[in-house]
């Protein structure tokens, strides 16, 4: 089906899609933007549940889901690359209080 | 927009008529149960509190049993004490009567016995029935609810889809002119800062930053660091990578409209739109707190499935996953596994959300109201004494 949707983005911001199924690398796959759909083919294997890249993310930035930042990126992450522990870090892991 | 509901002498709107039973102490427990036993618009508390409670656990519980019998969901209330206990069954009805409903105390030591207060109890919740009874609904702006959201039992497709699409329906609210509850502290650990940033003043972000401080400190102290086990292995492995993603896939349940109020445990919202109350995540005291401040009708979304209802307020179950929708209907009042399966939009699904709570919050009852999941979990903090 040319326009069935395999992953979604669930803020207009994000940076991020997240994978509705497991998605073979490769794979150029349907991505749901709130009512709309873009296509992306994607660089790695992404498990169910997981987040692959929606642009070129530079090393240190932002990743965005939810609309806010959810971390910064430890290595350049690539369009359609796999989000995840390599590249992605959290920035208020082990500060108590979480005062910025 | 409007919904069908009931018309209080307070100027608030239910969206149930109940006649309550509260038993102001555990000791009078099992005669409120056997006063409402067999009456279909009354209900009691299953309260085991009410005597050797100090300080602030003694304040929580008055302000949790008075802020039941307030809630506009109830129509009039029984208040039944023992004799001796430590809250005062006179007081706690004046708190309740000062909102202008019809309340009636009496007391188990005074009446002479179980027997003889079941009976009494129950002569009074007839009448009181039969007065709620005359009341009809009318149209109320749908700005006049106070929505509570509440996530528990969560699996992947709750920070994908359900939280969300309510967070959708919670916008579409907040833009109608009504209020919602944020609550369960220590499920916002990680992603505080990214709230406190939408609060509208500075105060109310370092009451936020300072509510999860508290229970950081409240959960080392019992030999629990949150931060450090979080995201757990298995989160992880299902793709949630930090702890601010976590958090966020919870926070989002209640939309994205600024932060307009802070709130403690079991207090009542003064402001509209998006307010924040202190509360544990714990399913049921959580339940329990937003529904003693006020809350007349509560969305609650849930991967794995978990059938918890209140005494006296409409609690609509919501799941993105839809084997839990398939194998446990008998509690599941939404399935919104079309989002994971990419056939329906998270605004789609919102909207559908946002009917069903004017539909419900109108007399459309709800599986945990089918089932009598009439939980109740007063929210403490020290040993009773």
């Amino acid at each position: 089906m040319a326009n069935k949707i395999r992953a979604i983005v669930i803020h207009e911001k994000d940076t991020v899609a997240v994978a509705l199924e497991a998605l073979p690398a490769g794979a150029e796959v349907g991505v749901g933007i709130g009512d709309g759909y873009t296509r992306i083919r994607l660089a790695s294997e992404i498990p169910m549940g997981h987040k692959f890249a929606l642009l070129d993310i530079e090393k240190g930035a932002p990743v965005i889901k939810y609309g806010e930042p959810i971390g910064e990126s430890t290595a350049p992450i690539a369009r359609g690359e796999h989000v995840h522990v390599h590249n992605l870090a959290g920035r208020n892991q082990e500060k108590k209080g979480g005062r910025p | 927009m409007t919904f069908q509901g009931y018309r209080r002498r307070d100027g608030k709107a239910g969206v149930r008529n109940f006649v309550l039973v509260i038993p102001s102490v555990g000791c009078s427990q099992g005669a409120a149960r056997a006063i409402a036993q067999g009456f279909k618009a009354a209900v009691y508390l299953p309260n085991i509190l009410g005597c050797g409670q100090v300080g602030t656990d003694q304040a929580l519980l008055k302000k949790t049993l008075a802020g039941f019998g307030i809630n506009p969901n109830v129509f009039s209330v029984l208040v039944v004490g023992n004799g001796c206990e430590s809250l005062l069954p006179e007081e706690l009805g004046e708190e309740i009567a000062a909102s202008g409903k019809p309340v009636e105390v009496i007391v188990i030591q005074k009446v002479g016995g179980v027997r003889k207060t079941v009976a009494l109890g129950r002569k009074i919740v007839r009448e009181m029935l039969s007065n709620a009874g005359q009341l009809a609904r009318e149209p109320i702006p749908v700005s006049e609810l106070i929505l509570g959201t509440e996530c528990g039992g969560s699996d992947f497709t709750s920070g994908l889809a359900s939280n969300p699409a309510v967070g959708a329906a919670s916008d579409m609210l907040v833009g109608e002119g009504g209020t919602v509850i944020l609550s369960e502290t220590p499920e916002i650990i990680g992603a505080e800062h990214l709230l406190a940033r939408r609060a509208r003043t500075p105060e109310i972000a370092r009451k936020v930053l300072d509510a999860v401080a508290w229970w950081e400190e409240k959960a080392i102290e019992g030999g629990q660091n949150i931060r450090e086990v979080n995201p757990s292995p298995g989160n992880k492995a299902g793709g949630i990578t930090t702890l601010e993603e976590k958090s966020l896939g919870c926070i989002h349940k209640a939309g994205t409209a600024p932060l307009e109020e802070f709130i403690t445990a079991a207090s009542r919202p003064t402001k509209k739109g998006l307010v924040y109350m202190d509360t544990p995540a714990h399913d049921i005291e959580q339940l329990t707190c937003m529904v003693a401040g006020g809350s007349q009708i509560v969305v609650f979304t849930t991967g794995r499935g978990t059938p918890s209802g209140s005494p006296i307020a409409p609690v609509i179950k919501i799941t993105g996953n839809r084997d839990t929708y398939l194998c446990m209907r008998d509690f599941m009042d939404m399935d919104v596994s079309k989002i994971v399966r990419g056939k329906e939009t998270v605004r789609a699904a919102g909207k559908r959300i946002f009917e069903e709570i004017v539909a419900v919050a109108s007399g459309k009852i709800t599986k945990a109201e089918k089932l009598g999941q009439r939980d109740f979990c007063i929210f403490k903090v020290n040993m009773n004494i």
